[in-house]
């Protein structure tokens, strides 16, 4: 427990250039998007001149580039992300009625892709070369092929346009009136498809770096040992080779948190569902930049969070982990 | 030239360098195979698939020839997601072995603006950038690059950082050659093969960003690509299904032969490590 903690200390501080690199490199953009935060702010309700220079003063928008940013990172430290032109709110609030939505989106695709891709990768690699494995390879090569938009557009059309099995898009029926465990499985019901397509391209992933990461364990001399020693091949398998081989599963776990963020921009905005990958696409099209920022901000928060997570569960998997200090790299 | 021999020794290379030597004389012979703007109206609209010999593969919307279009959307796709590969590793490569060659502070400096690239999702990167600078095919490929260099730089880095303890790389310092020429002649060349395996990732990764971009309405309006049919098959998505159909398809036959010649090639770069 120590050990996870002090991690988690070295991790956290480790994070704060990270972050603020990426403070100063959101700045800039916001530098280089057109217009700035008066002329959003008057955009919809119009204002002469005089109001305009006034506002720039107060805000202090007429000074140099440095003293902007400095302005900006206070407002960060205030949890102030600025003003959403297309939603009339201020940009965490809108930020933070979306975030449940794709936090749930992306749990969920991970546990899919993780556990069905570990255990799939598991199956082909337990006998490297047999038919099980060249039928699973290729398979999974096809999925990692798929752009999962499309195949989101493809279940779409199979799943909800031909079968009617389920819902096409949305995060759950509108005024259903539904409370509790049904309103649980009402959500659970339109979120099969956007996970399915966002998170079978990471099957495939997981699936291939399983069967790889197990064909070079099952040479190495600690898993032929045992093998040798007598004991039972299906235990050799789990105990000795699945084990070490899920390890750098976990690594890729982390390194893909941000693609998949990025991935559940073009799904939210295929199923039409409620969260932040949708809203970057709306903060797009309506030219809020303030807003798209802000996503980009949350974003990176949400990444660093789920590295921390990824390198606690590598600690408690692999005991070598954390316990010294020269693995503070 | 045994690296060619062990290439084509491994069946999904050929089938991989096959398929995309297809896609290739597609691409370039496109404006002879379908002449004239992909984007003219040619016929009835939502002409249904092997139903007109003029369209074989139907009409959209506005009667536009899908053929048509998805021969002009390889061009597109192929010369976008080549060029974003090539910069990003250009600039991966660069950074890469100037953080491992130099280090101290400046790889220190390199290494954290590498981790925050990474901690950005490059997708909302790529999509803040296009919306700010505005969609041509330049800025599609420079925003597709911004979030792809970091896996070359950080790969790069470490092959130098072993690299350049190497012996050759003391008596090329030893015998007084410029550091920048060490870098270019001596060490680079060395680093390099991990990368070449790399490339395949990167291009088909270039090729899904740049599709889901124009999916969402962020390609070049003037151009046509395939995650912009995609899009435009959307709205007749229940009466005309192929539509989206028919241009996904050919994404995925083109990442998929990415995908098997990067097998080729990593199956030619094993093997020679193994016999060094």
């Amino acid at each position: 427990m120590r050990r996870a903690l002090s991690l988690v200390r070295r991790r956290l501080l480790g994070a704060i250039p990270v972050l603020a690199l990426v403070i100063v490199g959101t700045f800039t953009l916001l530098e280089f998007a057109p217009g700035d935060a008066v002329d959003a702010y008057l955009g919809a309700t119009g204002g002469d001149r005089g109001l305009v220079d006034q506002l720039r003063r107060d805000w202090g928008l007429d000074q140099g580039p440095l003293q902007r940013l400095g302005l900006y990172v206070a407002a960060l430290a205030r949890l102030d992300l600025g003003w959403s032109v297309a939603f009339s709110k201020p940009v965490l609030t809108v930020i933070l009625e979306r975030l449940p939505n794709t936090l749930l989106l992306m749990g969920a695709a991970i546990a899919l892709a993780f556990g069905l891709g570990s255990l799939l990768g598991v199956v082909a690699g337990s006998r490297p070369g047999s038919a099980t494995d060249r039928a699973l390879s290729i398979g999974s090569l096809a999925l990692y092929a798929i752009p999962g938009f499309w195949l989101g557009l493809v279940l779409i059309i199979v799943f909800a346009v031909q079968l009617r099995w389920l819902p096409s898009g949305g995060i759950e029926t509108i005024a259903s009136g539904l409370g509790g465990l049904a309103r649980a499985g009402d959500i659970a019901r339109h979120l099969v498809l956007p996970v399915s397509a966002l998170g079978l391209l990471y099957l495939a992933l997981y699936l291939r770096m399983m069967r790889t990461s197990m064909a070079e364990v099952w040479r190495q001399d600690f898993a032929r040992a045992a093998l040798a020693r007598g004991v039972p091949r299906r235990r050799v398998l789990w105990r000795h080779v699945a084990r070490n081989a899920l390890l750098p599963l976990v690594t890729m776990l982390g390194l893909q948190a941000a693609t998949m963020l990025g991935g559940s921009v073009v799904i939210e905005s295929v199923f039409a569902v409620p969260g932040l990958g949708r809203l970057a696409h709306e903060a797009v099209a309506q030219r809020d930049t303030p807003l798209l920022l802000g996503i980009i901000l949350v974003g990176a928060l949400v990444v660093i969070l789920v590295n921390l997570a990824v390198d606690v569960a590598y600690a408690a998997l692999d005991p070598r982990v954390g316990s010294g200090k020269e693995t503070a790299a | 030239m045994s690296g060619l021999s062990r290439f084509r020794g491994s069946a999904d290379g050929i089938a991989g360098a096959a398929v995309l030597a297809l896609l290739a004389i597609v691409a370039i012979a496109a404006p002879v195979l379908s002449p004239g703007d992909p984007l003219n109206i040619v016929g009835a609209p939502l002409t249904r698939p092997f139903e007109a010999w003029a369209t074989p593969l139907g009409t959209d919307r506005l009667g536009r020839d899908v053929l048509a279009m998805i021969v002009h959307g390889a061009r597109t796709s192929l010369t976008v997601g080549l060029a974003a590969a090539l910069v990003a590793i250009a600039v991966g490569s660069a950074v890469g072995t100037l953080a491992g060659l130099m280090g101290g502070w400046i790889d220190e400096a390199l290494m954290r603006v590498t981790e925050a690239f990474q901690t950005v999702p490059g997708f909302l990167l790529a999509l803040a950038f296009v919306s700010t600078v505005g969609p041509s095919l330049a800025a599609i490929v420079v925003a597709i690059a911004l979030g792809a260099w970091t896996g070359p730089a950080r790969l790069v880095r470490a092959e130098v950082l072993s690299i350049r303890e190497r012996d050759f790389v003391a008596s090329a310092r030893v015998i007084g050659m410029h550091p920048l020429a060490i870098a270019w002649r001596e060490v680079l060349p060395h680093a390099l093969p991990p990368v070449v395996a790399l490339a395949s990732v990167i291009v088909a990764g270039a090729i899904l960003t740049e599709a889901a971009l124009s999916f969402l309405g962020l390609g070049d309006p003037n151009r046509a690509t395939w995650g912009g049919l995609i899009a435009e098959g959307r709205s007749v998505l229940r009466s005309a299904p192929f539509l989206s159909i028919w241009p996904g398809l050919a994404l995925v036959v083109t990442v998929l032969g990415v995908h098997l010649t990067g097998e080729g090639v990593v199956a030619a770069l094993a093997l020679r490590r193994s016999q060094a």
